[in-house]
């Protein structure tokens, strides 16, 4: 590898040919303030707050695009360019709503950080234009304030280079530049998915999630109501980075007890309704491979994935798993199993989720899913709200004991907890699918083949005698690789899962931000450490599961399990 | 039997086909038949000369008879009088502006005697759409040359040594910027001709387009050549639709000929061109927007490194030049460089193309040497500053550019000269400004452009310019504040370090430079809340002379009872409640009030 | 087309077509004032056009002026061979202009016979 040496603020500092001068300062751990610079996303030097002197430059350059050269000498810090990016700070001010104090994103907006960091005391065009206040709340997940855009592109750029989907891009000019949609529609006008990575990357309160804890707040002072709540695998591993706990940190026990505190009269796992997903999916895909059913067969859990197929591939929605995704089992079976055990009426039961996942904000309110006789969920919280509730509820949250989930829809097992990462499910559903098909209690538990952070992943696995091709893909730019493949007839798999947000769920859109590779590898690795933790590790050994099917559902697949747990899907028209 | 005795040459370039040239050519098609002289005198349709301020044009050969603002009234006569009698039509001939002199002869006519026109060479005497024409005077000999004499590297060599300078307003050399697209290594490199011309005013390379497109077609052949590129887009702006016919036309013929398309000359060489057009943004005449709007993405500028040199279109090797640098290619190679080098100054060889605009008597496109002053531009061939009013300054460069006041008008013109003192060469326009011209009004106006130009990408382009903008707008209203000249200078500094592209980077340029040679005019409308060149609306002071008789007219018209005075005597306008809106001064019988 | 030798053939061959803008090459120069053409100066103009073009001269060129005084010699017309000078011919039939053509224009052979006035051409 060809490396060079330059010296940035007088240090001298190695680095491999091909990086910019930002790259080589952040690793010499020099910190240089970026606003639309994103490590996963391509640079376009558009923010111009990154600009440092640089031996050999007629002006200013931005760091994050300026290539390295062997003997270059860079300044980051002279009084030039502090000058500049203060001004450059001062413009985007200038152009922003002064209402801080009271915005969604106050504490955590990366223009707020760097004002106050730069120091920017006075902004001079107090008086001109400003943005028009522009809000699209059209959808049930995401919620667009152009007033905030800074047009650092972030969003169109994830949209584009991470999912494929290209909804979003720069319209109009000069002063009145905006980020838009086809023809500045709303986004349930639009392909978007509403897998939420754009609000993921964006730095300030443009793209935020649907705030959806007045609702909650609501539910739970309503004393006729019974409130539950259910938490997704994803949740527990990155609830401690909103509340001042390090990353990668599982907080389970604490998780708990606040939702307890807070007030939900039960606080259920979503990890025993994944067991119960893999019930049904398992056995769904045992009948389509013996009964020559449509195959590969897709995974369904991934609400922003199922927005894609039926939005862009809605001729292939027969290989779609039937199966609900846990979440929407939940419900169901919270509003029938549960209410009749507990001897609640159904219609006084607020079902609540906490997700990683913006997209189930719409899932849940898709008008099929209410096989309960009611909507099975009722309020869909992200990750990001629960750490605003327990914050406005003044909990210290690190002081919290630790507390179990309730029953009957609180036990799971390690294959429940590890459908937060992309290749969790398909690893759940060969743990059982296997010993179904073999007939046996086998002593494989791990399927490491199907592990990994690519993409596209692929493995072939021995399940008792036959020989099975599987194939893992997250982001939906590589799910619409794979669906042209399976158009082609060229994706020779038998099961696919697909998971529409980087990582899977863990890197989903309503996760704690920042987030990049390390600190989705950091919560991924938390969920298998859960999961080598459980003393039950496949789906079907949880005796809260086998109680569920032995006393009220009957069999996977039936026709109780049929009415309550599985879908219909339908091609999704816009407009 | 048919001996053709004399060409009538009519200007069809987008001035004068405006002006009616079309019907002017009619017309003569007509009465020429009717004279029975259709056997003896032919008419031709010709790209323009440039002279555009005296259109329609029409030049009759072999005398070289220059007849200016012809209209259809005026065709009958020109038949009759002169191409059957011989006898000019006086009336219709150029008269010199400031000596009324009248001068028959194209070629003594001092607009054209000043200048030195080898890019126009053939604009307005060869007929664009006839490839014949182009081939009768020489052309494609620059690529034949080219292809069987000479070896890419020498041509590289060949351009190099000329001097040439890249005429869209970078001025960086053209040999060396070709040099390094033949460096890079791979399978597929690119041509690119720059003909989006934004420049508010210029028009140099739409006549060259209109009047001589092989030209333009031949020197993207021999830059192929010299770099190992085998294809080539022309980006034409949109708003030339009379230029992108010309082209297609020009390359169906030159394929035709085979002087395009595969093994040119038998050399193994195949160049195959292709339009594309613009869609209305000014920013895509920075290249890497250029490239981006060809490759069919929104024009957007990204930041260089890498070069388009290296990597380009598609990513691929590319080199992107002017109109009027590849205009002067093919002269380079049939002349060769050491003749090029007899034009211009030591650093900058060679002629440039200027748009003559504004309070100028000759208003049309002059092509001098390097090193020529401005002051025989403005004066020579301009023919001076029209309604007698007094030269204030010439903004050169359009709105990336400065001005230069009447104590530079010595300056001789060249690339580095003119970066010497704050402005720049540009594309070429030339704006003419006089007494009557408001320097900050000036500023506002290109800024405004700039602004509503700016692709929206960085920080600085987008909001730096709209609050310069904004600023400049409060001062020619009357509500400049102390601070704000210093904020401007300010905010200008930062925006050209920090700003993405050149629109950005250059946006402050007219600001800087009127502040540079005109503060004064800043200081007056912001202590003073006066306008000295009496422009700016908002700010004019309309005071009611001793002329006054008394009679009460702009009293009983004012809207607003600003004026007050007694029968007979004179009336006085009350500064603090006068809306300027200039009623009372244009129904003043007495012409007694002004506007200051 | 070929080669540049193909190329520079063609140019030869059409240079003739746009020789009129060139302002080079021998004039003819006929007086086609009132006087003139009262003498029938155009008869003396279409003769002289149709010898032009049988004998394919298209690089010489023909222009009108008007009325130089000397209006009994009329016809009048003029030929300008380059570096040569300027000879007036005068009472010039169509019939003559053959001879002026072929023996002048092509060999430089002043007709005296004709001739009313010698002008020596400044370079």
């Amino acid at each position: 590898m060809d490396m060079v040496t330059l010296t940035i603020n007088g240090q001298t500092v190695q680095t491999k040919k091909t990086s910019t001068v930002l790259e080589a300062a952040r690793a010499a751990g020099i910190y240089i303030p970026t606003l639309c610079y994103h490590p996963e996303l391509s640079r376009e030097g558009a923010c111009r707050l990154c600009v440092v002197e640089a031996s050999g430059a007629r002006s200013l350059v931005a760091s994050c695009v300026y290539p390295v050269a062997e003997g270059m000498v860079v300044e980051t810090n002279t009084p030039k360019v502090r000058e500049a990016r203060k001004l450059v700070v001062e413009l985007l001010l200038a152009n922003h709503p002064k209402d801080c104090l009271s915005c969604q994103k106050s504490m955590d907006c990366e223009l707020q950080t760097i004002a106050a960091e730069l120091g920017v005391r006075k902004i001079r065009f107090a008086g001109g234009e400003m943005k028009a206040h522009t809000i699209d709340a059209s959808n049930p997940a995401l919620v667009r304030d152009q007033e905030k855009c800074i047009l650092c592109g972030r969003c169109i750029r994830a949209c584009s280079e991470i999912q494929g989907m290209d909804v979003y891009s720069f319209a109009g000019r000069g002063f009145h530049t905006i980020v838009s949609t086809a023809f500045e529609q709303g986004l349930e006008k639009v392909a978007c998915t509403y897998c939420g990575q754009c609000a993921s990357v964006c730095p300030t309160a443009a793209i935020v999630e649907k705030d959806d804890t007045d609702k909650a707040w609501a539910a739970l002072a309503d004393k006729s109501k019974h409130v539950v709540v259910q938490t997704a695998p994803s949740v527990r591993v990155a609830l401690g980075e909103e509340l001042g706990i390090p990353v990668g940190e599982v907080v389970t026990g604490k998780m708990v007890a606040a939702l307890r505190r807070i007030g939900f009269d039960k606080v259920f796992d979503t990890n025993f309704s994944a067991d119960l997903t893999i019930m049904e999916e398992g056995h769904e895909f045992i009948d389509r491979l013996t009964n020559g059913g449509v195959l590969p067969m897709i995974t369904s859990c991934s609400p922003g994935w199922v927005n894609m197929i039926e939005l862009k591939y809605p001729e292939l929605l027969p290989h779609l798993s039937t199966a609900k995704s846990p979440q929407q089992m939940f419900g169901a079976i919270a509003k029938t199993y549960y209410a009749e055990r507990a001897g609640i009426d159904a219609k006084d039961i607020v079902s609540v989720s906490i997700m990683p996942c913006t997209a189930k904000k719409a899932e849940a309110v898709r008008p099929e899913m209410n096989s309960s006789g009611y909507q099975d969920v009722d309020i869909v919280l992200t990750t990001r709200e629960l750490g605003r509730m327990i914050r406005e509820f003044g909990l210290d949250f690190s002081a919290l004991p630790e507390e179990n989930f309730d029953s009957p829809l609180g036990k799971s097992t390690g294959a429940g907890v590890i459908f937060g990462t992309t290749g969790g499910v398909m690893e759940a559903a060969l743990r059982t699918v296997a010993d179904v098909v073999t007939g046996q209690n086998l002593k494989q538990i791990e399927y490491k083949a199907v592990r990994g952070m690519e993409t596209v992943r692929e493995a072939a696995l021995k399940i008792g005698e036959a020989e099975v091709k599987v194939a893992v893909v997250h982001t939906l730019k590589a799910a619409k690789a794979m669906m042209e493949k399976v158009k082609k007839g060229e994706a020779a798999y038998k099961f696919i899962e697909v998971m529409a947000c980087p990582g899977g769920c863990i890197g989903g859109g309503g996760q704690p931000v920042p987030v990049d590779a390390d600190i989705r590898r950091a919560r991924r690795e938390a969920l298998f450490t859960c999961d080598e933790a459980c003393e039950l590790r496949k789906s079907h050994e949880n005796p809260e599961i086998i109680e569920l099917y032995s006393t009220w559902l009957g069999k996977p697949l039936g026709e109780k399990a049929h009415h309550l747990l599985h879908t219909k899907y339908n091609q999704q028209k816009r407009n | 039997m048919q001996h053709i005795r004399a060409h009538v040459l009519i200007c069809a370039g987008t001035g004068c086909k405006s002006a009616g040239s079309k019907e002017v050519e009619l017309a003569f098609q007509k009465e020429i038949k009717a004279a029975g002289l259709a056997d003896e005198v032919m008419v031709v349709e010709t790209g323009c000369h440039g002279f555009c301020e005296y259109g329609p044009l029409v030049i009759v050969y072999p005398e070289g008879t220059f007849y200016s603002r012809v209209t259809v009234e005026d065709v009958a006569e020109i038949v009759e009088s002169h191409l059957l009698k011989g006898r000019l039509v006086e009336r219709l001939l150029y008269h010199e502006p400031m000596t009324q002199e009248m001068i028959p002869n194209y070629s003594d006519i001092n607009f054209y005697k000043k200048q030195h026109r080898l890019v126009l060479a053939h604009c307005g005497s060869i007929n664009p759409e006839q490839i014949e024409e182009y081939i009768a005077v020489g052309g494609y000999e620059g690529l034949g040359k080219a292809l069987t004499l000479m070896t890419p590297d020498e041509v590289v060599a060949e351009v190099k040594k000329s001097g040439l300078r890249g005429r869209g307003g970078g001025g960086f050399p053209t040999g060396m910027k070709w040099g390094f697209a033949k460096q890079s290594v791979n399978d597929k490199k690119y041509v690119i001709c720059n003909a989006d011309e934004g420049d508010p005013g210029a028009f140099m390379d739409r006549s060259v387009l209109e009047g001589d497109p092989h030209k333009i077609l031949e020197g993207m052949a021999i830059c192929g050549y010299a770099i190992g590129a085998d294809e080539g887009y022309i980006y034409v702006r949109a708003e030339y639709p009379l230029a992108i016919k010309r082209l297609r036309v020009a390359i169906e013929q030159a394929e035709a000929m085979g002087l395009l398309g595969e093994n040119i000359f038998n050399s193994g060489f195949n160049f195959q061109i292709h339009i594309k057009e613009g869609a209305g943004a000014f920013v895509c005449g920075e290249e890497t927007a250029l490239m981006a709007s060809i490759e069919g993405k929104r024009g957007m500028p990204r930041p260089r490194p890498p070069f388009p040199a290296v990597s380009g279109l598609w990513g691929k090797p590319t080199n992107i030049n002017n109109v009027e640098t590849f205009a002067n290619v093919p002269l380079i190679l049939v002349n060769g460089a050491d003749w090029y080098c007899q034009f211009g100054t030591e650093k900058s060889k060679g002629t440039k193309v200027f748009a003559l605009t504004g309070k100028i008597n000759n208003t049309g496109l002059a092509e001098v040497p390097m090193g020529i002053t401005m002051r025989e531009i403005i004066y020579d061939i301009g023919g001076g500053i029209n309604n007698g009013k007094k030269f204030k300054a010439v903004q050169i460069g359009g709105p990336s550019g400065g001005c230069l006041p009447e104590e530079l008008l010595d300056l001789p013109i060249d690339y580095d000269s003119l970066t010497a003192v704050g402005a720049m060469m540009g594309s070429g326009g030339l704006v003419v400004m006089d007494e009557d011209t408001c320097m900050v009004d000036v500023a506002k106006f290109f800024l405004n452009f700039t602004q509503s130009e700016s692709c929206g990408k960085c920080t600085p382009c987008r909001e730096g310019t709209k609050r310069m903008l904004e600023i400049l707008t409060r001062i020619t209203e009357g509500q400049g504040r102390e601070g704000d000249i210093e904020l401007l200078e300010n905010m200008a500094k930062n925006i050209k370090e920090t700003a993405l592209c050149g629109l950005g980077q250059t946006a402050p340029n007219p600001v800087l430079s009127t502040l540079k040679y005109f503060r004064n005019e800043y200081e007056a409308h912001i202590k003073e809340k006066r306008c000295p060149a009496g422009v700016c609306e908002k700010m004019a002071i309309y005071t009611i002379t001793d002329k006054c008789k008394g009679c009460g007219l702009c009293a009983k018209t004012c809207p607003v009872k600003a004026i007050s005075g007694n029968l007979k005597q004179q009336h006085v306008i009350d500064q603090a409640i006068c809306i300027k809106c200039g009623a009372c001064m244009s129904v003043c019988p007495f012409k007694a009030i002004t506007k200051g | 087309m070929k080669t540049l030798e193909d190329l520079k053939a063609l140019r030869e061959k059409l240079k003739s077509d746009i020789k009129v803008r060139q302002n080079q090459g021998t004039k003819i120069i006929i007086g086609m004032g009132t006087c003139g053409i009262a003498a029938g100066a155009r008869e003396v103009m279409s003769a002289a056009l149709d010898e032009l073009a049988v004998r394919k001269l298209n690089d010489v060129q023909v222009q009108q002026t008007g009325c130089i005084g000397m209006c009994e010699k009329e016809v009048l017309l003029d030929v300008i061979r380059p570096n040569e000078p300027r000879i007036t011919y005068g009472n010039v039939k169509p019939a003559d202009v053959k001879r002026i053509i072929a023996d002048h224009v092509v060999n430089g052979r002043i007709i005296e016979d004709l001739v009313v006035g010698k002008i020596e051409q400044e370079s």
